[in-house]
């Protein structure tokens, strides 16, 4: 993909906004971390919204903070205690501060009370907030896996199973191919996370002779929940295969790291 | 990079690194939060316990799933809509003018001293109107792709590149 075009394309900016779906969230967080440019790029326009956001607020008062940590209990201070010397004094006194102090008692308690409840009442509203972004989280999942079903349901889908190869008989993926819309969904549940440094590397052969065409690597093999990848293909495939490759994929596939592979049934 | 290493710090209940985010962006927050509800009373209370919920439930922020500013941006909005909803708001207020956060920055009593704001403002009069509504839906507001197309009646493809153009705008004008 051409870094200026992607980065051109707006996409950061709603990345930021918050408003791209999982799958596209997911897409610029593997991309920022393969090119500074991007991340130079996302940084910057965060820092511009931030500083556009911030000019709004009336700046808050500076108490807020000491506030969060006294509610949450860190770094409690202890409370000073503070002795007073007694003088005498007669009944009526005394009776008149026990009442001051008991209808001061009933105020207090009456009024923690109070408190007590609406702070309740607005932790049940923040509490709210979090699962509505957790909801919205999940809804967006089930969308992009709803999509990968309707995708692979399709009439004009074969689907070509990819068996374990060699010492990689416990693998397997499946492989998805559209071919009216060149596009194939590769299932790669059944291979093991990439070690580091490597990548799979997905390729369609023809047969006779034998002719490997690289179909691209997948970078984001272990970020990725689904583990389905949607990969372009305009040839005429009569064989899928994966491998295993140094990072940044290679010319050729490394046949010892042959894991699976799979032959397009032509019946 | 740093940031991330903050974020990380944060949620192994660090205090230091909360406190530095809590530095970092609550100013933010509170204006996002400020110009849904309009009371600063009300937005300092939101945004408090904003930052304690952050705090209590740090670790359902997921690096992966965006950046730790737009899961809080999140939150915030999400939370100052619901004050605005609830009971108690609409009892002590007002019925909500639908004022946009430029017509904040244009009365000036409400502008916090710093010479920040006051540079920004500035430059915000000049932004397009479109811009200015674009930015707002889709920051302030939390508004879809779809539903700041419906509202600005503009088409939805090019929402991605119009906004794009608004933020280049705006970050022109903050660096200068």
């Amino acid at each position: 993909m051409d870094l200026k075009t992607y980065i051109e394309s707006g996409i950061l900016e709603l990345y930021v906004a918050g408003q791209l779906s999982d799958q596209e969230n997911r897409e610029v967080y593997d991309q920022m971390r393969k090119h500074p440019e991007v991340l130079q790029e996302v940084l910057e326009i965060e820092a511009a919204v931030i500083k556009l956001t911030a000019a709004v607020s009336p700046k808050p008062s500076a108490y807020i903070f000491e506030h969060i940590k006294k509610h949450l209990g860190l770094n409690e201070e202890e409370t000073k205690v503070v002795s007073i010397t007694r003088p005498k004094h007669n009944w009526l006194t005394y009776a008149s501060v026990a009442a001051a102090v008991l209808l001061g008692v009933g105020l207090f308690w009456s009024i923690n009370q109070n408190n007590a409840l609406e702070k309740q009442i607005s932790d049940a509203e923040v509490e709210n907030s979090y699962l509505e972004v957790q909801m919205e989280d999940t809804r967006k999942e089930l969308a992009a896996t709803e999509n990968i079903l309707k995708a692979i349901r399709g009439k004009d889908v074969i689907a070509i199973p990819l068996g374990g190869q060699g010492d990689f008989a416990s693998t397997y993926a499946k492989v998805y191919w559209n071919k009216k819309e060149n596009l194939i969904y590769l299932d790669a549940q059944g291979l093991p996370e990439a070690p580091e440094g490597k990548v799979y590397q997905v390729w369609s052969l023809t047969l006779n002779p034998l002719t490997p065409t690289s179909l691209g690597t997948i970078d984001d093999f272990n970020s990725d929940d689904t583990k389905i990848f949607n990969i372009k293909n305009t040839n005429e495939s009569q064989a899928f295969g994966i491998t295993l490759e140094p990072a940044g994929g290679s010319e050729i596939p490394t046949l010892e790291q042959l894991y699976t592979l799979g032959i397009v049934s032509t019946t | 990079m740093q940031l991330d290493t903050l974020v990380l710090n944060f949620q192994n209940k660090d205090e230091k690194a909360f406190e530095e985010l809590y530095n970092m962006y609550s100013e933010s927050m509170h204006g996002v939060i400020y110009n849904i509800v309009r009371d600063n009373d009300i937005a300092e209370e939101v945004m408090q316990d904003i930052f304690v919920k952050a705090w209590q439930k740090s670790n359902s922020y997921d690096a992966s799933k965006g950046r730790f500013f737009t899961w809080i941006l999140n939150i915030a909005r999400n939370a100052a809509i619901d004050k605005v909803r609830s009971k108690d708001f609409k009892n002590a207020k007002k019925n909500l003018n639908s004022d946009f956060f430029v017509d904040i920055l244009e009365t000036s009593e409400s502008l916090n001293d710093q010479t920040d704001a006051i540079g920004i403002k500035k430059y915000v009069d000049i932004l397009q109107e479109k811009c200015k509504k674009i930015i707002e839906f889709l920051y302030f507001k939390g508004y879809t792709q779809k539903e700041t197309s419906e509202e600005l009646d503009i088409p939805l493809g090019t929402i991605k590149t119009r906004n794009r153009n608004c933020i280049n705008e705006l970050r022109k004008m903050l660096v200068e």
